[in-house]
């Protein structure tokens, strides 16, 4: 009994502390400006003054919502940015769901030559860091005319192998049963796909939204490279910008920045979990 | 013949399925790799003949490619190995009997989903040379260390990496646990073994497939942490995080594509080995699963 309640300590002591930088940007962002600045004026400066340091603090002195009217009204480009990444990510969501579906079927049900071989193919891609393809995906975009628009970030983005992979993983656990029986009741491979394996597939098809809500939420790289123009850049850059400036309201944007991820995040857990789950049992 | 027959039915329907993903995957990801294969061995973008190995000897020269390679090898090193240690540990306390098990989880997870570019605040106010760290450690009377600016900022990075991905990993090695039979365990206990030995004997030798999966992802994370490091520490970062990314962009930012694409050619050979080495290690423990 005593080592169930130590254990249960413990984690719930590395569980607080892994939570709280994501704490302190909630509670910060509802401390007025003075009390930002009075906090963390001595941050950046490299004076020798010898007790000079920033003072974290959970609890703000006066709950305020200045930071977030100073975001979400008086600063348009926020908004702007935020509808960028929008923009971005929701096609990329959808595109990679659909087309990757597809795909991972055929990896993982379907018999064909060479299968094994393509899908090794798609799993090395997988694993490159993005700058492996830089150049050369740099020269196609610019070849197909579309430096600078949204499409440079969007397309390479749908046709990404992830979905591929984590669908394919989870399509392996389905046994080939079923599609048999649906075979001989004389339903269509479209068919099967639709009604058999599509709603099978919902735990994975939840842990593909997120994941790629995160990683597309997050991006840097792609934009900066992609897209010159200032004003398309989604948040992720933008936000880096004005973290130096005015760090007040760069606390509350961090919270309008990261709740549709946490919310979704909440809301679809049970799934997510599953379909991380399935997606690593088999190799 | 029947069987013939279905095979050739099977390949046309895959190619249906298979032929949206594969025309992108193709524009995007397999005719750029192939070209950049190519460049990596051709003397001038303008000029373009053929240059041997050149190219990769002056790769191999160069004093930032072998900086980067030595701080990415080193980065990958310390941190992938240790999110294993640390995320099955957690994983093996969370699989027994505690309280709150499945708010724990969510606990551990939520990392995960949190955007970098809004955490990086909090970053900068723990371990600004003014911040939260250095306000403890000189209340503890011990010196203050200039996080960012010196080896230090490696284990930052390190810390941040751990932070973000041993949700991920978590999740993974609490599956591969509950797939382990508990028989397994009841024969042993009948048997005599102790802790140690059921651990060594059956936690880990069951737990090979997960973990090779765990350390191929986090392989491929370790690699994302350019992001966090980009925006923690800008496109100047200390010497000891210039990483294989940092080096890639400021060739292509200096559009010196002939070391870039080989500085590619050279990351994906050594992906490829790795994924080649992990695959024949399962392959092998199949086997002897089998046998």
């Amino acid at each position: 009994m005593l080592i169930k309640q130590l254990k249960t300590l413990f984690l719930v002591t590395f569980a607080l502390i892994l939570l709280t930088p994501i704490v302190l940007t909630v509670t910060n962002s509802l401390m007025t400006e003075q009390e930002i600045r009075l906090n963390y004026d001595a941050l950046g400066k490299n004076a020798n003054a010898a007790d000079q340091f920033a003072n974290v603090k959970l609890i703000p002195d006066w709950v305020s919502l200045e930071q977030y009217g100073k975001v979400l009204i008086q600063t348009p480009t926020f908004l702007r940015m935020f509808w960028n990444s929008v923009l971005l990510v929701v096609p990329i969501i959808i595109g990679q769901a659909i087309v990757a579906s597809l795909a991972a079927y055929a990896f993982a049900k379907l018999q064909f030559r060479g299968r094994d071989k393509l899908f090794l193919v798609y799993l090395l891609t997988m694993l490159m860091p993005f700058q492996v393809t830089l150049v050369p995906n740099y020269i196609v975009i610019d070849k197909l005319g579309l430096m600078n628009s949204n499409a440079a970030i969007i397309l390479p983005g749908i046709f990404a192998a992830f979905g591929v992979f984590l669908l394919r993983q989870f399509m392996l656990n389905i046994p080939y049963s079923y599609i048999e029986a649906a075979k001989i009741d004389g339903a269509s491979q479209a068919r099967i796909f639709l009604s058999i394996i599509m709603p099978m597939v919902k735990p994975a098809f939840a842990a593909l939204v997120i994941l790629l809500f995160v990683d597309h939420w997050n991006m840097v790289e792609q934009p900066l490279i992609f897209l010159q123009d200032g004003l398309k850049q989604p948040l992720s850059v933008y936000l880096s910008k004005i973290s130096a400036g005015a760090r007040g309201v760069a606390f509350a944007a961090s919270v309008v920045y990261m709740m549709p991820m946490l919310l979704l995040f909440l809301y679809a857990e049970r799934y997510f979990i599953e379909g991380i789950q399935l997606s690593g049992i088999k190799g | 013949m029947r069987f013939r027959q279905w095979l050739s039915k099977d390949t046309a329907t895959a190619l249906y399925f298979l032929a949206p993903s594969l025309i992108g995957f193709s524009i995007f990801y397999l005719i750029p790799f192939g070209m950049g294969v190519m460049y990596s061995f051709q003397d001038t973008n303008t000029d373009g003949s053929f240059a041997g190995f050149a190219n990769y000897q002056q790769l191999f020269a160069s004093a930032s490619f072998n900086k980067a390679v030595n701080n990415t090898l080193l980065f990958t090193g310390i941190s992938v190995p240790l999110v294993l240690i640390i995320s099955l540990a957690i994983a093996i306390l969370l699989n027994h009997n505690v309280y709150i098990r499945n708010w724990l989880r969510t606990a551990y997870v939520m990392p995960l989903v949190v955007p970098v570019a809004s955490i990086i605040l909090v970053w900068q106010v723990l371990f600004d040379w003014n911040g939260t760290i250095n306000a403890i450690l000189n209340s503890f009377g011990i010196d203050r260390i200039d996080w960012m600016k010196s080896e230090w900022a490696r284990g930052v990075i390190i810390v941040v990496y751990i932070w973000k991905n041993i949700g991920y990993n978590i999740i993974l090695f609490l599956a591969g646990l509950q797939n382990i039979p508990n028989d397994y365990y009841e024969t042993a206990d009948v048997e005599g073994a102790g802790p140690i030995r059921k651990f060594t004997n059956i936690t880990l030798v069951y737990l090979l497939p997960t973990t090779i999966f765990v350390f191929l992802m986090s392989i491929v994370n370790s690699f994302k942490v350019f992001r966090e490091t980009y925006l923690i520490a800008g496109n100047y970062p200390h010497d000891s995080l210039y990483m294989l990314q940092h080096y890639m962009n400021n060739m292509f930012l200096s559009l010196d594509i002939q070391k870039l694409t080989a500085a590619a050619v050279v990351t994906a050979g050594s992906i490829l080995l790795l994924v080649s080495v992990l695959f024949a290690m399962e392959r092998r423990f199949r086997n002897f699963m089998d046998g």
